[in-house]
Order: structure tokens, then sequence, then C-alpha cells
């Protein structure tokens, strides 16, 4: 079986001339292949004692003295492979923008409230179906220094570890019918045929009565794990 | 029924408080940091250290660094390496984190063990993932070690790079520091880019 690398019709390019930060810090050279040895078919592994209980309720987490500000909402789904194959014990972390726009973060100077209970982090580790979810509010969008009134479409940012080092991904997943989608560089970078992957679908299955929307967003990542290449 | 990958997009500016909290001061526990080791850990300590450079050579203070390694017996901690002659070390996961925004430089700072060889053919090395701002999906890099040139010499994944651009991959011994303390740059772009790999 040989290595599956990733499938560069689905992956934005180092260099995206309309994301001006790419321009000096992509890669400019081809990449050197690199057939799967020991060091490509495993990875860093998280299991369930990795998270705790409020890590995944991001309308909890970081509570003061009162609920988070915005829209509650619930983002669940599946992590599979290409092959729609589970695949459970899979670490998700997350962080965003709370219900305004605006990042905890130090350097975030776009000038809109934090919230004292909201923080924006949280992760968890999917199930032997491969499932996860995550309780939030829906993050804000906000303005940043790409270009003349350039704003991110609202988004969460996730990262996961797959069986092994090779399926690392980060991403950011979007709401559907955002009208910033055709102005954004970033979501842009994405191959024009891959990019609906990255919205989320709401559905009424996973809202919850009384309490919050639901959204969808399934993961995928690379297929069927590589074994090391005899000589 | 084949469904496609989920495309990357950039880490962005604001990762700092999701994946390395601890490191910023951020109220949130992080699953890894620059330190792999503990008391407990077999091995000898090294220090792993460098900057990221942009096209300019101006160091990036947003960059995300990761190192998967093997331990000092050259076995990994995963269930895909299941040698029966490679020790575990139940004090060593092999897995560090690190941002490159805490300190003035904007260096990265890994405090480890030097990995063994995994598998007698390979030299002793560090698997890197490479995460900024500014880049819409990670880069893969190896850090080898130049106090291993026999290793090195025989190390097949070395071998397949150009020969002229293996040295970006060779972390240089800091003979100015106490301790064993490599220093391993990451440039992104120039005439002496960093070899990423497609994997």
């Amino acid at each position: 079986m040989s290595a599956v690398n990733r499938d560069w019709t689905s992956h934005p390019a180092y260099i995206h001339p309309a994301y001006k930060s790419t321009v000096l810090r992509g890669p400019t050279k081809p990449l050197v292949p690199l057939a799967a040895t020991l060091s490509e078919i495993t990875g860093p592994v998280y299991g369930h004692d990795a998270v705790g209980e409020l890590d995944s309720d991001l309308t909890k987490n970081a509570r003061k003295n009162g609920e988070p500000i915005g829209e509650r909402i619930i983002v669940a789904g599946r992590v599979v492979d290409e092959n729609d194959r589970p695949l459970p014990n899979t670490l998700i972390e997350i962080w965003q923008a709370n219900a305004c726009g605006r990042y905890i973060h130090i350097v975030d100077q776009h000038d809109a409230p934090i919230d004292p209970n909201f923080l924006g982090a949280g992760r968890c580790v999917t199930d032997a179906q491969g499932r996860y979810e995550f309780r939030t509010v829906k993050p804000g969008a906000y303005p940043w220094g790409n270009n003349h009134n350039a704003w991110r479409p609202n988004h969460i940012h996730l990262s996961l570890f797959g069986a092994d080092f090779t399926n690392r991904l980060v991403t950011q997943m979007y709401f559907p019918g955002d009208p910033l989608f055709e102005f954004d560089p970033i979501f842009n970078g994405v191959p024009a045929g891959a990019r609906d992957r990255l919205i989320a679908r709401f559905d009424l299955d996973i809202t919850e009565p009384e309490f919050a929307l639901g959204y969808t967003f399934d993961i995928v990542l690379r297929g069927p794990k590589a074994t090391p290449m005899e000589d | 029924m084949k469904r496609g990958q989920t495309p990357s997009q950039t880490v962005g500016p604001f990762f700092a408080y999701g994946l390395s909290p601890e490191q910023y001061n951020y109220p949130f526990g992080s699953i890894a940091g620059g330190t792999l080791v503990d008391d407990d850990t077999e091995g000898a300590r090294i220090r792993v250290m460098g900057q990221v450079l942009d096209g300019e050579g101006t160091p990036i203070p947003d960059a995300l660094i990761e190192i998967w390694q093997a331990n000092a017996h050259g076995r990994y901690n995963h269930p895909a390496d299941d040698r029966q002659d490679n020790l575990l070390d139940p004090n060593f996961k092999g897995f560090g984190r690190v941002g490159t925004g805490t300190r003035p430089d904007s260096a990265f700072v890994f405090d480890t063990v030097k990995p063994g060889s995994v598998d007698g053919r390979q030299a002793p090395h560090l698997n890197v993932v490479v995460l900024m701002r500014g880049m819409l999906l990670h880069a893969y890099t190896r850090i080898y070690f130049a106090d291993e040139a026999e290793a090195n010499a025989a190390d097949p994944v070395l071998q397949s790079v150009p020969a002229e651009r293996r040295d970006t991959l060779i972390a240089r011994r800091d003979e100015h520091m106490a301790g064993q303390v490599y220093r391993f740059d990451i440039r992104m772009q120039g005439d002496r880019e960093t070899v990423f790999f497609d994997v």
C-alpha cells in the first residue's frame, strides 16, 4: 500500500497573492517527495483523558459571573477518512471570536467588546463512531488588515490530529449563506470545487428546542493509513 | 463512495489561546508545550531552538511549530510502532508544540531528548509541522543533527534531497550555550529555503 498524500485539488496553494501575508511566508521551492516511513505513520495520541468535562462546552468553560452573550449554537459531526470510515479517538481543538467578533487574544485590537464569560477555546475527542459535539456561541464577523474594508466571514478554527502526523489538519468552519464568502481571500484560497466542504449545514436534528440552533460539519481526513515502504 | 478531504485553512494570528494557552498565559490547559521531558525521561537532554524567517529574513512572531519524535531508544509512542526490541519510555510522549510569540527574538525552544534511530536506517531526527498566519496549509520538514554525520550520510530521506539543499535540514550545535543546544532556523523562502516535504 502506498502513502495517501495530501490531495492538492482540495488544499490551497502556499502562495495565494490575494491573501497578502502568503507572499513572503509560503514556501516557493518544489516540495520534496517523502515516502512514508515509521516517522510518518505514527503521531501523537490523545485520548479521552486529555480533555476535561467542560472543554467542549464553550458556553460554560470560561464563565465568571454569568452566561456568555450571543446566539448559542451546537456544532456536531463526524470525523471520517476518504472512504467514509469513522475515525474514533481523534482530538479536535477549536478557537473562535466571541459573538461580537472579538478574539480574547492580546494582539486583537478590534474595537469590539470582550466578553468576560467567554474564552473561545475548546476541545474534544471523537467517540467510537467518529462523532464530536461542541456547544458555543456563534462567532461574529471581524475586520482585518489584508485590504481596504476586509472582513472575515463568521468562522470557527479547528485543529485535528488524525491517525498519524501526516493527517494533521488545521482548518476553519464557516456558516451557510455568509455574504462575505465572495470577498474573503482565505476562503477563496481553496480550489473552487472544494470550498463547499468548509461550510457547515444547518441541521434541525441537532437543533435543541428552546436552547440552540444546530449545525452539522463533517471533517474528512486522508484515506487509509499508509504502511512503511519496503525497499 | 470517496469523500473529498476537508481543505486546510490558515491557523491565523489568534491560535495562542486555543493551541498553546499556557505558554501565552491564557486560562486554559495546554495539551503540549515546549518541554517534552520530565525528571524520569530516559536519554540525553537537548535543547532545539531557532527562528522562523520570512522571505525578507524577518523573524516571524506568530508561527506555531510542532515536533513529533521517537524516544532515546528510537521508539515512537504510537500503536503503529509495535517493535518489541525498542523500549517504550512511559515518561516520554514525543510531541511538542510552541508558538514563536513569547520571546524577544521570536524563537521557538524545545527541551527534549535526542531521539534514537527509528529503524536502523534513518538518522536521528525530529518530524516538524510548521503553521502560521500567512500559510493556508502547514508545511512538513525534519530536523537532523550535525553531530550525526555518519548516520546522516546513510539516511534515505536526506539522500533523497538534492545535495545542495540537505544542509537546510541539519541543526548545528551552539557551542556558546551551556548544555547540548542545537540551532535550527526555518527559512520559508530565499536561497537557503528550508526543504519542505510532500507527505
